[in-house]
């Protein structure tokens, strides 16, 4: 209904990136790791797909952590404690398949690391042992470090600047992992797709099985549409219905990253239109 | 009218077919406003005046919720326009929907003997334009009446999917004083009426009256509600306390043609297409916030309502070469022949007997051709039409900038994938018994394009009538 998603706390994690709980009980009871919603913030907003980065059943609501990169992201970052957002549709997309591995290596790149967060979680709860690794530009960009090291049993940090932790990328560390002996049964990886790509590539090596969770461009999250669509092993998957978790060493990278930059020409009039100094 | 008494069968016969004005082409794609206007009460009655009130009337026959037509139609004669849509609303709740959408030329029409006389199904009494007159006439009054409901019974409905198959059991079973919950993945209701029609062909204020009209009646909508994911249909009846559900999801699940260069930027499903255009208002952009492709070539894949809409959306949107690529010919387009003229009208160019073989993109991975191969018709197939065959080294590019694939939907699976004791047929639809459309399922009925692959609004009433009436039989007997 109507104005029934109330935002219940805001807090900004970096300047670029905020994290808002939201009252959603019947989402909240439902939702499981891996799983996603959609929102519009307002009657004339665009719906964008938010994976779900914690929830609890019990309070009834929902955590999403947002990185603002458009005009929807932004308006929203704008909204604050007490502000209803239009619409909430959710738990879409199927939710990750957890049971006992043995190792699993939780990847989480940028943003990428809050949704990896309840992965982590429900993996461990499972019996497997979680190492994550979090991976930032530089450190401000590494989000969530308490939650993770929560929700794991050991965690490497990399930052590409050497600010923080490990220098280097997500794949340097999972590769000096495996260089280690670590018997690696599951690589989880969430966050840009070029990183999940590169994660991919390095895990085919080793034949680790592989999770992506991939963040394409969506409109109703329900199959109807395609806009979503991903090749995965030479077939066409709607990433809202088949998803979002896919075996890393079957999609298609270099064609998801350029359908993913379908509307950057407009995206940018939007953001110009409407946010004109403040970006 | 006294003039109208004496007439005679043979003078009825001689009236032509009254057109209904329309909206100049020129400037119509310059807007999305409706294209027709509608009749006024001369045009109404003087076209009303063909009709030869036969006995045997097959015009009702015809009609797939069986309006009386003959009935409605000699009131709006007399002038007499409540009764007139109130007869209609007696078998069919979305008068002013059917007025404009239906393929009366399929239908009621079809079997005119009007048309019989003088030859041509173009000419019998334009039933649909007379629907549409009455049903408009009724929106001009105001507020339409809301309809009696029963002291309640205490028995709960749900009702998953808002199209016209769930807004049409929402209305006979809200009406028998059942509680109705109507359950809608999107943020707005109405199914393909409100994401698929276009505004210059369905208004969306039409839909969304009706929607207001069933609110008013005491039905609870739930928008963004995705059953399937949210709640299993197990969960409504078990956990929710529905004593019966109906499922009427649509078919959308939009289908590609699995050629070379489907996945490039600019290829769009015509449900994309249409939701970006319609329900996300994208024509608005960028006072509203989702984009679509605006650009100066398009090529549409299809030969169906679907395609056309497509078309002239994109003509809406600024194409100022819209091509049409269908690869049997012109007889054979599942399109209504209005839909078919008034898209030519507005300068959609048909590419006829042509099938896309190839898109091709730009480095940047945008659309800028499509390699068609050109066809020449065959041996009819199962479904009766020739059969289009590839002439060899045909090939041939046209070059565009988006393409928009319109050659049908699969039934959507968030259902049947988690309701795993509902029997589907191999297309994935679900399977319901044509005189209840009850499934095999107690309690689970189900209706519309989910159970016919993609059919008509019509199609999708008559089936949400059918089970409305067996989920009030059920509600009262409790037998399966
Ligand atoms: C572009 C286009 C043009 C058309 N033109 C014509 C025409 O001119 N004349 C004509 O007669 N027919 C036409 N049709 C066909 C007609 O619209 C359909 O046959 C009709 O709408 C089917 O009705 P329905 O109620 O079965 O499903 P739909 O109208 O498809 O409605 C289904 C609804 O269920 C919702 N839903 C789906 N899954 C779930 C879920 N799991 N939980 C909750 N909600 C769910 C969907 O969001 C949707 O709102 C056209 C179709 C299209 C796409
Ligand atoms: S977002 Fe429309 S099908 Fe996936």
């Amino acid at each position: 209904m109507i104005g029934m998603s109330k935002i219940l706390e805001k807090e900004f994690i970096t300047p670029e990136v905020f994290r808002m709980k939201i009252d959603a009980p019947d989402i909240a009871r439902k939702r499981k790791a891996g799983q996603f919603i959609i929102l519009r913030t307002c009657d004339e907003g665009e719906r964008i797909p938010l994976t779900i980065a914690d929830a609890d059943a019990d309070e009834g609501w929902l955590e999403l952590v947002v990185q603002v990169v458009g005009k929807t992201t932004k308006f929203f970052s704008r909204l604050e404690v007490g502000d209803s957002i239009c619409d909430l549709v959710g738990p879409l997309g199927r939710p990750t398949h957890i049971e006992r591995y043995g190792n699993v290596v939780v990847i989480g790149g940028g943003i990428g690391i809050a949704p990896s967060h309840p992965i982590a979680g429900a993996m461990k709860a499972a019996g497997n042992k979680v190492i994550s690794i979090l991976g930032g530009r530089t450190k401000d960009l590494v989000i969530m470090e308490d939650k993770m090291k929560a929700a794991s049993d050991q965690i490497v940090i990399t930052t590409d600047d050497g600010s923080y932790g490990m220098k280097g990328l997500v794949t340097d560390a999972l590769q000096k992992l495996i260089d280690n002996g670590v018997n690696v049964d599951l690589v989880v990886a969430i966050g840009p797709p070029i990183m999940m790509k590169f994660v991919s590539l390095l895990t085919k090596k080793y034949e680790i099985p592989t999770l992506v969770s991939l963040n394409t461009i969506m409109v109703d999250g329900t199959g109807m549409c395609g806009a979503c669509r991903v090749t995965v092993g030479g077939e066409t998957k709607f990433v809202c219905v088949d998803g979002p978790e896919f075996d890393g060493h079957k999609v298609d990278f270099d064609e998801m990253m350029m359908r993913q930059r379908m509307y950057v020409e407009q995206e940018k009039e939007s953001m110009e239109r409407h946010c004109p100094h403040n970006h | 009218m006294e003039e109208e008494k004496k007439l005679t069968p043979r003078e009825r016969l001689k009236i032509p077919p009254q057109p209904m004005p329309e909206q100049d082409p020129k400037e119509r794609i310059g807007n999305v406003d409706e294209v027709p206007y509608g009749y006024d009460e001369e045009l109404a009655r003087t076209e009303a005046m063909r009709c030869l009130q036969c006995k045997n009337a097959p015009c009702i026959a015809a009609c797939p919720v069986e309006i009386d037509i003959p009935a409605f139609i000699k009131f709006i004669v007399d002038g007499k326009y409540r009764e007139a849509i109130n007869k209609i609303k007696e078998t069919n709740i979305l008068p002013a929907v059917c007025g404009r959408v239906c393929p009366q030329e399929e239908q009621c029409q079809r079997t005119c003997i009007v048309g019989k006389s003088r030859k041509s199904i173009d000419e019998a009494v334009q039933i649909g334009k007379l629907e549409r007159f009455a049903a408009d006439w009724e929106m001009k009054q105001g507020e339409a009446e809301v309809p009696d409901v029963k002291p309640p019974t205490g028995k709960r409905v749900a009702i998953v999917g808002s199209g016209p198959a769930g807004l049409t059991v929402a209305a006979d079973v809200r009406r028998e004083g059942h509680e109705v919950t109507m359950f809608e993945a999107l943020h707005k209701p109405g199914g393909v009426l409100i994401y698929g029609i276009p505004e210059f062909r369905l208004p969306k204020r039409i839909v969304m009256r009706e929607v207001e009209n069933l609110e008013r009646m005491g039905v609870k909508l739930e928008r963004n509600k995705v059953i399937g994911k949210l709640y299993t249909i197990d969960e409504l009846l078990e956990d929710e306390g529905y004593d019966a559900v109906f499922v009427g999801t649509g078919a959308g699940l939009p289908l590609f043609m699995r050629i070379p260069g489907e996945n490039l930027n600019g290829v769009y499903s015509a449900n994309e297409y249409l939701t970006r255009a319609n329900l996300m208002q994208a024509y608005s952009f960028p006072e509203t916030d989702t984009p679509i492709a605006l650009v100066k070539n398009v090529a549409v894949f299809g030969g169906g309502n679907v395609a056309m809409d497509s078309a002239r959306t994109a003509l809406r949107l600024g194409a100022e070469n819209v091509y049409l690529v269908y690869r049997r010919s012109r007889i054979e387009m599942p399109a209504r022949i209005e839909e078919v003229h008034h898209a030519e009208e507005e300068g959609v160019q048909l590419c006829l007997l042509q099938n896309p073989t190839r898109i091709i993109g730009d480095k940047n991975g945008w659309v800028n051709a499509v390699e068609c191969i050109k066809m020449e018709l065959g041996e009819p197939d199962a479904s009766g039409r020739r059969r289009p065959v590839p002439i060899k080294d045909s090939e041939f590019t046209i070059d565009v900038d988006a393409c928009i694939v319109a050659i049908g939907n699969a039934s959507n699976p968030l259902v049947p994938d988690t309701t795993p004791d509902l029997e589907t047929n191999r297309w994935g639809n679900i399977i319901a018994d044509d005189e209840t459309m009850k499934t095999n399922k107690r309690g689970v009925f189900a209706g519309g394009d989910i159970v016919l692959g993609a059919a008509t609004v019509i199609l999708a009433m008559g089936q949400g009538r059918t089970a409305a009436a067996a989920i009030n039989e059920y509600l009262k007997t409790d037998e399966w």
